[in-house]
């Protein structure tokens, strides 16, 4: 533990210096997080004839700027990273260092942040502060719970991929498995539909998935479409997902690392 | 000209052998993009569940442009993905060399490298939801419509694939570019929807810069009897000047192909 805190800082610079490394290769990253911004165009145009539910145009406008800003806050592509390295080996020097392999992906990921923010923050923000800044919310308590809940956001993410990167460990289809569950995010999420405009029935079943708790209930908390009670009950859920996953995922890691065998290399 | 229509068919051939091998694979691809095909229709459902049409279109309207986005979905994944994909590669590792060698033209090659038979289903997917979408109309589309809409395919087609020309002449400049094929996809993704609901910026930048227009509105509209042939016409035009302008950028490009030590 003492170890890995340690190297921590030095982990911390190795990504952002590979992030600024391959900006080009991350602007183009940032330019396909576009889904928002059309997801927002076109209820817009459903919503220029007459409110959604209890949804304006500036309440759509709200809603998908700030899931926009989730969405690139969260981001995380371990899954990737993990499938490959141990399709190809290279996982084994990762192996040797005196710290465990996912909290170096982490802090990679981590590291990338402020690029990312710096990159596409100010767009957002300067946006939001334009046309719906009265649809912020405005009590400290959600406030103060935002940022929780975008990082217990980002950790779901982050442990989901690399759940799913573990199984890279005993098949060969690890990714395919990963677009699933990508396409499941999009719809539960809140990513594509906010999930007050669907069906009852599928925000109820919503509501029982993780997916929520990646992106809509960050979404809804700062837009100010959560109660004080609701919010704390959703961060709790939240962070209840985070803890069973933590653990899904340490066994599934020490149960795939058995079977690791370096090819080449 | 009959020596490069031999050409297509070798490479055809070698593409459906190799699908073939993998029966397997096209069931689970089969049933995978049915599943993805309903869950596509999920917003769209939400979005005319409680009005009767959105910037003109009415639901089974935009079932239409649904039913192009999934079927030019099939063309691009099935015919136009698989081998410029592998370009990008070939630019990277400097193997694009065993591709100028031979004696054919280079943009042939590379593009008919690869297909994936397979993605038909996205193609039958589409038909079906024709069928469902005009059923529900209670009409069928006239044969002059089914004539220009055949025609509009072609020519989005053309647009598609000049589209990935310019992307892949990207790689020659840029090297690494493996994820301008998802910008591409997140990209095309915007085609769903009528093109109408998209004002100012949107509505220009996809119309004009990257016509995805063309690719679903244009031919849903031909296909319900509504585009009027001056648009048409226009259409045509525009995606012969893309080809042109995409073939000429290709051949300015690959001169910059430097192929790549060790």
């Amino acid at each position: 533990m003492r170890r890995t805190l340690r190297a921590l800082p030095t982990l911390l610079r190795v990504g952002l210096a590979e992030a600024v490394a391959y900006r080009a290769e991350m602007l183009v990253w940032l330019l396909a997080t576009n889904m928002p911004l059309v997801m927002l165009a076109l209820w817009s145009a459903v919503a220029r004839e007459a409110p959604v539910g209890r949804f304006g145009q500036k309440d759509f406008v709200a809603y998908y700027l700030a899931a926009l800003v989730v969405r690139l806050l969260t981001g995380a592509w371990v899954v990737w990273e993990l499938t490959f390295e141990i399709r190809q080996g290279t996982l084994a020097y990762r192996l040797l260092r005196p710290f465990h392999p996912l909290v170096a992906y982490a802090a990679e990921n981590v590291a990338a942040m402020p690029l990312r923010l710096a990159l596409s923050l100010p767009v957002a923000l300067v946006g939001l502060w334009l046309t719906s800044a009265e649809k912020l919310t405005h009590d400290p308590l959600r406030l103060l719970l935002f940022p929780v809940a975008v990082l217990g956001a980002w950790l779901i993410t982050f442990l989901a991929m690399a759940l799913v990167g573990t199984l890279a460990f005993r098949a060969d289809s690890a990714t395919s498995l990963f677009e699933i569950w990508m396409g499941l995010y999009a719809l539960l999420s809140g990513y594509l539909v906010p999930l007050e405009l669907f069906p009852p029935w599928v925000s109820a079943l919503a509501r029982w998935l993780p997916f929520r708790s990646m992106l809509g209930f960050p979404v809804e908390l700062v837009t100010g479409m959560l109660t004080r009670r609701q919010a704390l009950v959703e961060v709790a859920i939240q962070w209840g997902w985070i803890a069973g996953l933590l653990l899904a995922v340490r066994s599934a890691w020490r149960a795939g690392l058995r079977r690791f065998a370096a090819f080449g290399g | 000209m009959a020596r490069y229509l031999r050409l297509l068919a070798v490479q055809l051939r070698a593409s459906t052998a190799l699908a073939l091998q993998y029966r397997l694979e096209f069931l689970g691809q089969g049933a995978l993009a049915l599943l993805w095909t309903g869950w596509s229709l999920v917003p769209l459902l939400v979005v005319f569940a409680d009005r009767p049409g959105v910037a003109g279109w009415s639901f089974d309207e935009a079932l239409v442009v649904m039913g192009w986005f999934t079927l030019m979905k099939g063309v691009l994944e099935g015919a136009v993905n698989p081998s410029l994909a592998s370009v990008v590669e070939h630019i990277r590792k400097g193997t694009l060399d065993f591709v100028l060698l031979k004696p054919a033209d280079a943009q042939f090659l590379v593009s008919t490298a690869r297909f994936m038979p397979w993605r038909i289903v996205d193609v039958l997917a589409g038909l079906a939801i024709f069928g469902v979408a005009f059923h529900r109309m209670g009409r069928w589309p006239a044969p002059g419509a089914v004539a220009a809409a055949l025609a509009l395919l072609c020519c989005a087609t053309l647009v598609l694939y000049s589209l990935w020309i310019l992307v892949i002449s990207a790689a020659f400049y840029l090297v690494k570019i493996d994820n301008l094929s998802y910008l591409f996809a997140s990209i095309y993704d915007a085609a769903r929807w009528p093109v109408d609901v998209f004002r100012g910026f949107f509505r220009v930048l996809f119309t004009f810069v990257i016509p995805l227009a063309l690719l679903t509105s244009y031919p849903a509209l031909a296909l319900l009897g509504k585009l009027d042939l001056v648009v048409a016409a226009q259409a045509l035009g525009g995606s012969v000047a893309f080809a042109v302008v995409s073939r000429f950028v290709w051949t300015r490009a690959i001169g910059k192909y430097t192929s790549a030590s060790s």
